[in-house]
């Protein structure tokens, strides 16, 4: 049992006093409520989800395929009848906070309010006043379109109770302010951990397994881990690579495609350098050091070596002159394949969806013009696809495992949007 | 003494600054749209002369604005391909007008022209919708907005030759269907919706057999007057 002594009492009010006036940053352009509204709701990447295709911009209706059926998202401009323009900042509170409707009901937790929870009110209430001071849009919320039996409302109560708990950020004392700062925006705003943890068949994630990685539901894109360095844990990786990886989204280590460039377009890119140094502080710290594991292969060693062999070829004859006969890449824009984790991580549906699909990386302020990755779904067989994954994965010291030409197959039918 | 120190001192940084962007560059990417644009070449071939692949569209030549069009509509999702919805999704709307600009600009010469085997009687119709149009159902000649050599206008307008029919009659099909649309007035989904799946077949059967004219570039803008209003065409 730790006794708190008159001192560290001192400190933690002292703490708990300069955090609370650091935590009303100021946006990039200016210290109003409404800049600094903006600046969190992008931090929030609200725009992702309530904003739908061609749509006007936070007028919602943006489909969101789950495993339980379509979403629609909803309307939160200030109109009085479709959107939240009877909305107070109290109910606006409730909402993010608790996930529920200023009439209490209850919000599909699609809405990341199990992060939002943490976002303290002074920052909600600047997005709400942000939110306010945008165009209305009169267009009324689409219907959710859910199978039997979660179009009943009341389910979310048990899902509540498993994987919901209420709170504010609490600042840990033993950190230092930029530490808990990064950590407030990763497990608040950021909602980081609604993918990068692995999700169950309830759709939850438990606290003890948060920002352990997982397969995104639906998209078939693999989160990676945030705290193994075997994944996409960042322990090893330089403050300023990670600082380039979210606001640029590419970096000498490597480049954010798939679900994460949507994240990186949206959310990270306008995140000021102070704020983009404290996510990177946290995320850094909170990669634990894992023991690698063995190589394990499914595959059996001979027909393992057969492929790798064609692996090569392959690699050679498409890979080779933009990552480099060592897969060193021209990095940051041609990423190296040696020592990059997402190509050695235990789940290889990265990479594979990487030869199958291609991918350009956001484009960015930092990256305005990004190189692109060509698609190979149509020039290579699965067996060529598994055999130059399988090379990539154990070539130069890497130490992945191979594939096999079904789990290619499988991933020809994901969904690229 | 000091200016001199610090001048020195600048001159020492600017040189070590030159020495560095040398050697980044020498291990960097070209920085040319050819290498940017890379993600494209496997579908569209190397100068955007199409490929082997008989649904993937050559895109050398045509009006930038054209290509625009179609680069913000597969990023938008108006333009229904889930491959070229996502590799665009996230890319600014200048970078596209950059990738429009240099397709416009390679002009690779266009294939030769595949023995077509379609029947007269097909090739013939074609040959009269293409030329004529229809007037009792409405239908233009496609020449009336493609330009009488077929090879379209600036901006928006795309020319019809160096496609295969496969290629067409999916895309006209799509028209029809409503599955391809364009900014309204949607033109090409007025005149698509009162073709029949014959009048498809045939029109890029004989559009596919057409050889290249001699200058295959699009005219310039306002070289002709449209038959009727076009969203893709301002005035």
């Amino acid at each position: 049992m730790r006794s708190c002594s008159p001192i560290l009492a001192v400190w933690l009010l002292l703490f708990a006093g300069s955090s609370a006036e650091a935590q009303p940053k100021p946006g990039p352009d200016g210290h109003s409520l409404v800049a600094r509204g903006e600046y969190l709701a992008r931090a929030g990447d609200c725009i992702a989800c309530h904003t739908a295709p061609e749509g006007r911009t936070f007028a919602g209706g943006r489909a969101m395929p789950t495993p339980f059926g379509t979403l629609y998202s909803s309307n939160i401009t200030p109109d009085r009848d479709t959107g939240i323009g009877k909305w107070t900042a109290e109910d606006f509170y409730k909402a993010m906070h608790y996930g529920r409707f200023p009439d209490g009901g209850l919000m599909y937790p699609a809405m990341p309010f199990a992060s939002y929870t943490k976002v303290t009110r002074a920052d909600t209430e600047a997005i709400f006043a942000y939110l306010k001071s945008i165009p209305a849009v009169s267009q009324r919320n689409r219907e959710h379109d859910l199978r039997f039996p979660y179009s009943n409302r009341q389910l979310i109560l048990g899902w509540r109770t498993l994987y919901f708990s209420e709170g504010e950020f609490k600042p840990d004392p033993t950190k230092s302010a930029e530490w808990n700062r990064g950590a407030y925006l990763v497990e608040g705003l950021g909602h980081c951990g609604m993918c990068h943890s692995p999700i169950n068949a309830l759709g939850g994630t438990s606290q003890s397994e948060a920002f352990k990685g997982g397969l995104i539901p639906m998209q078939n894109w693999y989160a990676p881990s945030l705290t193994s360095n075997r994944e996409a844990g960042l322990g090893d990786w330089s403050i300023k690579d990670i600082t380039d990886l979210l606001q640029t989204g590419v970096s000498m280590r490597g480049v954010v495609y798939g679900p994460m460039a949507e994240v990186v377009h949206n959310s990270l890119q306008y995140l000021n350098d102070e704020d983009t140094r404290a996510m990177a502080v946290y995320l850094k710290s909170i990669a634990e050091p894992s023991p690698p594991s063995p190589a394990s292969s499914r595959l059996p060693t001979t027909e393992s070596s057969l492929l790798i062999s064609l692996g090569k070829t392959v690699y050679d004859k498409h890979c080779a002159s933009c990552h480099g006969t060592q897969g060193e890449g021209k990095p940051p824009h041609w990423p190296p394949l040696a020592n990059n984790q997402s190509i050695e991580m235990q789940s290889a549906v990265n990479p594979i969806r990487m030869v199958l699909n291609g991918g350009y990386p956001p484009g960015t302020k930092g990256n305005p013009m990004p190189y692109g990755m060509p698609p190979f779904a149509g020039l290579l067989s699965d067996n060529e696809i598994a055999a130059v994954v399988s090379y990539i994965r154990t070539a130069w010291g890497n130490r992945g495992t191979p594939i096999s030409a079904r789990e290619a197959n499988e991933l020809r039918s994901a969904p690229l949007n | 003494m000091l200016a001199r120190a610090v001048a020195s001192a600048a001159v020492i940084v600017t040189l070590a600054a030159a020495g560095g962007a040398a050697a980044q560059t020498a291990n960097q990417p070209p920085d040319t749209m050819a290498a940017r644009v890379e993600a494209c070449t496997p579908c569209h071939g190397n100068q955007g002369e199409g490929t082997n692949d008989v649904y993937f569209p050559r895109l050398a030549g045509k009006p930038a604005g054209y290509l625009y069009n179609q680069l913000i509509a597969f990023k938008n999702g108006r333009r229904k391909y889930p491959p070229m919805n996502y590799l665009l999704e996230f890319l600014p709307d200048p970078y596209l007008q950059q990738m429009a600009d240099y397709f416009a600009d390679q002009h690779p010469a266009l294939p030769p022209v595949a023995a077509s085997d379609a029947s007269k009687e097909v090739l013939q119709h074609g040959q009269s919708l293409v030329s004529r149009g229809d007037p009792q159902r409405q239908v233009p000649a496609c020449g009336s907005c493609h330009g009488p050599a077929l090879t379209g206008m600036e901006p928006g307008i795309p020319g019809l030759l160096g496609l295969r029919p496969n290629y067409i009659s999916a895309q006209l099909g799509a028209w029809r269907y409503g599955t391809r649309t364009a900014t309204a007035p949607d033109c090409m989904q007025q005149v698509a919706a009162r073709l029949t799946e014959e009048d498809v077949t045939a029109v890029a059967a004989w559009l596919a057999s057409r050889p290249a004219p001699v200058n295959i570039a699009p005219a310039p803008k306002g070289t002709y007057v449209l038959p009727f209003a076009c969203g893709s065409e301002p005035d």
